[in-house]
């Protein structure tokens, strides 16, 4: 019983190792089934694309993907409500959002003059903690799982926008930044009869 | 802080995947839950190289396996597993009475045709950890009533 004491681990910690690892194989498979890196990122992206139809929505099937469902736990736990308008969205995702689920908090900034386009730089990123991209993967996007979680989160909140990786430290840049770009409010369409 | 919704969103996705992915006729679903078998043993195999980095060296098999009952586990799925018995020559069976990855599913009979597909990844993980730890070993699962499962170890002699 004396060796119990010093086997205390992190779970915190090892939990987002595991979700890294699990990242890794899932990019890994994904590497082995698809000959070209942009396909590879195509389906990283679409994972979790919403498969969006206003008008079946109730009847959606159980396949919801990560965005999807992560938007309805992040709204259920962290109580934060609409957002006015896409500055404050900004703040919601890069202070509470990647906090909660990455244990990272990326900085915003590089705001267009219009406000409708901004950068989240990463520090780290945690779905590549122990990755390194070999040469044959130069055009390999290895988080754009994180773009399409954005995109398809947003999308269930009515907002357009499209998300992609501007720079990766994965491939040699000096940090990680990811592009966000308002597109338009999604209309809600109520379903035909149901006033 | 790091959340597990992230990773169970991940997991569901993955299956997702895999399953879709699998050539249509030629027994599909036997060889997509030994695609997801094999990425849990990959996964296992490096999550266990970190957990054990400070540990002190064990006694025997039964200590590896108390190991992965309490402390993989823990780290993995929250909670220890509930039971843990053995034969003595080999066999180990892993009682979860409430598995973290299909407490969301249901609660009784309702979905047990997807189980498999749910467990496959575990059965690796499980596998991945004991093959690091010098174990070479055979996982299998069962459910017959979710969300409690039952792992079975073989152990491999060399």
């Amino acid at each position: 019983m004396s060796r119990q004491s010093n086997r205390t681990t992190d779970s915190k910690k090892m939990n987002s190792e595991l979700f890294t690892l699990t990242y890794g194989a899932l990019v890994t498979q994904l590497c082995k089934d698809y000959e070209n890196d942009e396909e590879v990122n195509k389906q990283l992206d679409k994972m979790v694309m919403v498969r969006l139809c206003f008008h079946s929505f109730p009847l959606l099937p159980r396949g919801y993907n990560i965005g999807v469902r992560l938007i309805e736990d992040f709204l259920a736990r962290s109580s934060v409500g609409r957002c006015q308008d896409f500055r404050e969205t900004a703040d919601v995702i890069a202070k509470v959002a990647f906090k909660m689920y990455l244990g990272v908090t990326p900085s915003v900034t590089n705001w267009s003059p219009a406000g409708d386009e901004f950068s989240l730089i990463l520090e780290s990123n945690p779905l590549a903690d122990f990755v390194e991209l070999p040469d044959n993967h130069s055009t390999l996007v290895y988080s754009n799982l994180l773009c399409g979680a954005l995109r398809g989160a947003l999308e269930m909140v009515q907002m357009a926008v499209d998300v992609k990786f501007a720079q990766d430290t994965l491939r040699g840049d000096g940090v990680t930044e990811i592009r966000m770009k308002f597109i338009k409010r999604i209309e809600e369409n109520l379903p035909a009869g149901d006033e | 802080m790091a959340h597990e919704a992230p990773f169970q969103l991940l997991h569901s996705e993955l299956i997702h995947y895999i399953c879709k992915t699998a050539d249509g006729a030629d027994s599909e679903n036997g060889r997509s839950v030994t695609k997801l078998e094999n990425m849990g043993f990959r996964v296992g195999q490096g999550l266990i190289e970190r957990l054990t980095k400070d540990t002190a060296r064990f006694k025997d098999e039964l200590d590896v396996m108390k190991f992965i009952c309490k402390d993989f586990w823990t780290c993995v799925f929250k909670k220890q597993i509930d039971n843990l018995r053995t034969n003595h020559q080999g066999i180990y069976v892993l009682q979860d009475n409430k598995f973290l990855l299909l407490s969301h599913m249901s609660a009784g009979k309702q979905y047990l045709e997807h189980a498999p597909k749910y467990l496959a990844f575990t059965c690796g993980l499980v596998r991945g950890a004991l093959s690091n730890m010098g174990v070479k070993s055979i996982v299998t699962a069962e459910v017959s009533v979710m969300p409690a499962c039952k792992f079975q170890v073989m152990i491999q002699k060399l």
